[in-house]
């Protein structure tokens, strides 16, 4: 029980990294790696707010501070691609990379403990507002439901968003930039506000995961791009036949899934340290999958 | 009016493969005007366009639209007075999104893409009314993908919202040439509908004489960025394409070819 609500609770907050990794890679069409750096950057802004104090009752700033800086982040690689005219991917690293220090020098140092501060799981406002809803016996829920409901609020605040015109032209640039330019319109600033969105909410997820693991790690942010992806494409294979439910929806349950199949590895019996290499495995056996499937829908038709 | 003055375009200068397209090329085309621009490839038709639009950039001379200079202007501020219709079906909607998203985009053209939503549901019935007009049954299908339609079928849909605000020039950049005869015919017919109805100054490059001699009031016949046939009003009609043909061939056979 305890495992699953693990799963649930990791696999949710991933998931919010996982849309952000949805709007670079699938709708933007743009290879992304900033979000490695990104993640971490989420929970060092985070960290570094909490044990300096933010206030009773102010935790939930971090998570607005986090998106911020992740935007912010999000923005600078886009200005290396459209204005200084560097390759989508080579632009994702070198922020990558200055991300790094940048957040070594947020931080201080590369391990910080949460365990002795407020956290948006754990402080007096939230604790007060949950003593009055729900049973003591329940208490154990409180993070999940926090969760829940800010991947909620994610969720429905992108849907609603890819339905306004800005929102269009964000779908039309990755579909087709050739367009964009026909409407008149900067298909580079398109690009740059599209992944401060995508990188705002890697760094939301961050923040979210360093403040439920209780501890800030420089090195957290290593295979973001990969486990975002994997749930990415894992939602798009398992789940598409099934065309009523939403994108969107979809990758949430693809993070989730890609969480439980990792704690299942764990549970049987594997080291962490192989966690990468798993991911990767799965990554891979998942393209492979699809590629699979591309060929027989080619062979039938 | 827009205007090409002294125009000089380099490929690759400096290099030993350094080509020289356009010397001091010049080209004045008049409000309301349907152009037709033919010649063999690399006479640097599709260049021209390039240089209207600003896909490419020129190494000096000037491009007025009504005596203003717009050779700096990006090429995404241009095309607010630009419609252009590409030689591939696919560059002139989005695969992945429906056809009335397709429509609710091109009709916000000029406007600012904010947070309203995309779709304006008052306008699906003028939407419906300018698809029926293709005779194409598009106005039934309004939530599928434009991916899924066939290349006439998407090519009709980029004529339409190329055209569907106001602009002062339409680009048609070879835009039969991946159709079929029939489909390429329904095209040019509706092309030249629209460009009467809503009197847009058109430049057309085509590879088909035919077109390009029924259609349009002017016919332009490139050649190594220079141009070697300019017939306008009255002396257009009289040209016949078997005229133009043998000028095709003699300058091919100059070439070698």
């Amino acid at each position: 029980m305890e495992i699953i609500l693990g799963v649930l609770c990791q696999g949710m907050i991933y998931s919010i990294m996982a849309l952000g990794v949805y709007i670079t890679y699938k709708i933007l069409d743009f290879p992304d790696m900033t979000a490695d750096g990104t993640f971490p950057l989420g929970a060092a802004v985070s960290t570094m707010m909490l044990t300096q104090g933010v206030g009773s009752g102010w935790t939930f700033l971090t998570l607005l501070a986090s998106f911020a800086a992740g935007a912010m982040a999000g923005m600078l690689t886009g200005l290396i691609h459209v204005k200084c005219k560097v390759r989508d991917l080579l632009a994702g690293i070198i922020m990558m990379t200055a991300l790094y220090t940048v957040n070594l020098r947020i931080c201080g140092k590369a391990n910080v403990p949460l365990f002795s501060t407020e956290t948006i799981f754990s402080n007096s406002t939230v604790d007060s507002i949950f003593e009055r809803l729900l049973p003591s016996s329940l208490s154990k829920y409180e993070s999940i439901i926090i969760i829940m409901v800010i991947l909620i609020l994610c969720k429905l605040l992108l849907d609603l968003y890819m339905k306004t015109k800005s929102g269009y032209l964000l779908r039309a640039t990755g579909d087709n930039a050739t367009l964009v330019t026909s409407l008149a319109k900067d298909k580079g600033l398109v690009k740059i506000l599209g992944l401060s969105l995508a990188n705002g909410l890697v760094a939301l997820s961050g923040s979210m995961m360093a403040q439920y693991q209780r501890f800030f790690d420089i090195t957290m942010g290593t295979g973001t791009v990969i486990i975002g992806l994997a749930s990415v494409i894992m939602a798009a294979n398992l789940l598409k036949n099934i065309p009523v439910i939403k994108n969107t929806t979809t990758i949430i349950i693809g993070a989730i899934i890609y969480r439980g199949v990792w704690a299942a590895v764990i549970v049987i019996g594997m080291d962490a340290k192989d966690m990468k290499f798993i991911t990767a495995a799965l990554l891979l056996i998942f393209l492979i999958i699809s590629m699979e499937r591309k060929k027989k829908v080619k062979m039938h038709a | 009016m827009l205007e090409l003055l002294n125009i000089n375009k380099y490929y690759n200068p400096g290099s030993v493969n350094e080509m020289c397209l356009f010397q001091d090329f010049g080209l004045v085309i008049n409000d309301g005007d349907f152009v037709s621009v033919v010649g063999s490839n690399g006479s640097g038709k599709t260049s021209l366009l390039n240089i209207i639009c600003g896909s490419i950039d020129i190494d000096s001379g000037k491009i007025l639209v009504n005596q203003k200079n717009i050779s700096g202007e990006k090429e995404y501020v241009r095309h607010r007075n630009i419609g252009r219709v590409y030689q591939n079906p696919a560059l002139g909607t989005c695969p992945n999104m429906t056809i009335l998203e397709n429509m609710s985009l091109a009709d916000n053209k000029g406007k600012a893409f904010n947070l309203t939503f995309g779709t304006n549901k008052k306008r699906i019935g003028y939407y419906k009314e300018l698809l029926r007009k293709l005779n194409l049954g598009l106005e039934d299908k309004l939530n599928i993908k434009v991916g899924s339609l066939s290349g006439g079928q998407r090519q009709a849909m980029a004529l339409l919202m190329s055209t569907m605000t106001p602009i002062k020039f339409l680009i048609l950049d070879e835009h039969t040439a991946a159709l079929d005869p029939k489909t390429a015919e329904l095209i040019m017919e509706l092309t030249d509908k629209i460009v009467k109805e809503k009197e847009i100054t058109t430049i057309m490059v085509t590879h088909n004489l035919r077109y390009a001699i029924e259609y349009g009031n002017r016919i332009i016949m490139m050649h190594q960025g220079e141009i070697l046939l300019d017939k306008a009003g009255a002396a257009k009609q009289e040209t016949h394409v078997d005229e133009v043909l043998g000028l095709f061939n003699k300058i091919s056979i100059e070439c070698g070819n």
